[in-house]
């Protein structure tokens, strides 16, 4: 039977390289790899552009990962929240780079890039700054932006259940961008809070199949990053 | 401004108010912050599917002190519970549900509204600023009516209805109603008409606090 299970977090992200385009699942702290980002910056690769809906929060997980200089731009929709200051700081020293991009455009440019679609039309931003300098073009009388899909070299997802064929279920709101992800990234890699055996999640219920999945690694007891920043703690 | 800061309707009635004008099993988003009010305030009979972007459908309160999830959140990445009949989803069938035109009423907070219902509500434009977007120029794109739910001027007295929007637009012609601490003021066609008057509030008091011309309430319907 497959196993795409490795043992580690430092296995499941020691192929990630300088200058990769890493997307990373979560809103907020729902749905974050948060061990997975650590992994990560243990690992150190730079130059790196990720791609997640928000900045991260307070000094760990995405937020920490930012704030080790390993991050050379952020593609995201809101890179603002209570305790958000790492992102922030370096943006106005002209230190990182930031395409805004609206939370249903990213979505959709994700879920068109796993879905081999290059590019699409949405009335989102019409008539706004953020469609400055795109093509549009009105189709049965409403203007519309052309979009351009996205992919990814690299995807770091959190789910619930997966099978070590790389089937997955998801928690509640932290499945929000992880399925599109998966379906975007050369090299998906999940961290998984139960591991469960071949069969045992309902097919009738598999939320993202396992032909989107590479690596598995089972991460039983996940941080809560609102527990760590409200004691103000940092990573590494 | 020499204009005095007037009460009119408080933060609740306003809420209320909005309520009050969404149909029986409408399926609703509410923007972050004064909007999230509107939940409170379902009419009797009348019964409202929250939708949140990032993933849920059926959204209900806040739970009790010590039950927050940290996997269970709102848009503004606050705890919430699910009512009977939740769903979760991804973020792609999220957006097409907004951008497909499924959700019928979407009530958001505004920096500034124009006569057209051009809505500004995602950045003042400043230098400094950190721009941010999240889902509100989808929402706009892509909901039937946007409701408006806002203080009638800035905390120093400055219109936010206007004839044009000096901040950055969220969306051009989206917003058709506002609810105001002032007045509930219609966009048409035409611009800005009364609708309502907050108690104890006088035509000229509302025009005077509004940086457009604004339509008298029509006589009988």
């Amino acid at each position: 039977m497959i196993d795409k299970q490795v043992k580690s977090t430092a296995q499941a992200v020691a192929d990630i390289c300088d200058g990769a385009h890493v997307m990373i699942g979560g809103f907020g702290e729902a749905g974050s790899p948060t061990e997975l980002i650590h992994a990560l910056i243990d690992q150190g690769a730079k130059d790196l552009t990720i791609i997640n809906n928000n900045t991260g929060n307070g000094e760990i997980g995405l937020a920490a990962l930012i704030g080790n200089g390993q991050v050379k731009k952020m593609i995201c929709s809101y890179p603002r929240f209570s305790h958000s200051k790492i992102f922030p700081k370096l943006y106005r020293a002209g230190k990182i780079e930031l395409e805004l991009v609206p939370q249903g455009t990213l979505a959709e440019r994700i879920r068109a890039g796993g879905a081999g679609i290059p590019a699409f039309y949405t009335a989102t931003t019409v008539g706004t700054q953020l469609a400055t300098g795109k093509e549009t073009r009105t189709i049965e009388g409403r203007d519309y932006v052309l979009e351009y899909g996205l992919k990814a070299d690299f995807a770091l997802i959190k789910c619930e259940h997966a099978d070590p064929t790389g089937n997955l279920t998801y928690n509640k709101t932290a499945r929000n961008f992880n399925p599109l992800m998966c379906m975007a990234a050369k090299l998906t890699i999940v961290q998984a809070r139960n591991m469960v055996e071949v069969g045992a999640i309902d097919p009738e219920h598999v939320i993202t199949p396992n032909i989107f999945v590479d690596l598995i690694v089972e991460v039983s007891d996940p941080l809560i990053e609102a527990q760590m920043i409200a004691q103000n703690e940092h990573y590494p | 401004m020499s204009n005095p800061q007037l009460t009119g309707w408080s933060r609740e009635q306003m809420a209320q108010l909005a309520a009050s004008d969404i149909p029986d099993r409408s399926y609703v988003n509410l923007g972050i912050g004064m909007p999230e009010l509107v939940a409170k305030y379902v009419p009797k009979g009348r019964e409202f599917i929250y939708h949140t972007e990032n993933g849920l459908l059926g959204m209900g309160p806040a739970p009790e002190l010590g039950d927050e999830d940290p996997e269970l959140i709102n848009a503004g990445k606050k705890p919430v519970t699910t009512n009977p009949g939740a769903s979760f989803f991804h973020h792609g069938d999220s957006f097409a549900m907004i951008r497909g035109g499924h959700i019928d009423i979407c009530v958001l907070g505004a920096m500034q509204v124009s006569q057209h219902g051009d809505l500004a509500n995602w950045s003042t434009g400043a230098p400094d600023a950190i721009p941010a977007v999240g889902g509100a120029m989808d929402l706009i794109a892509g909901v039937k009516t946007i409701f408006v739910i806002t203080q009638h001027t800035t905390k120093d007295g400055t219109p936010k209805l206007v004839e044009q929007c000096t901040y950055p637009l969220t969306g051009k012609q989206v917003v058709t109603k506002i609810y105001s601490n002032l007045a509930i003021i219609d966009v048409t066609s035409k611009g800005f008409q009364l609708s309502q008057l907050a108690p104890g509030i006088t035509f000229q008091q509302v025009a005077d606090r509004t940086d457009a011309p604004l339509m008298p309430q029509k006589l009988e319907q």
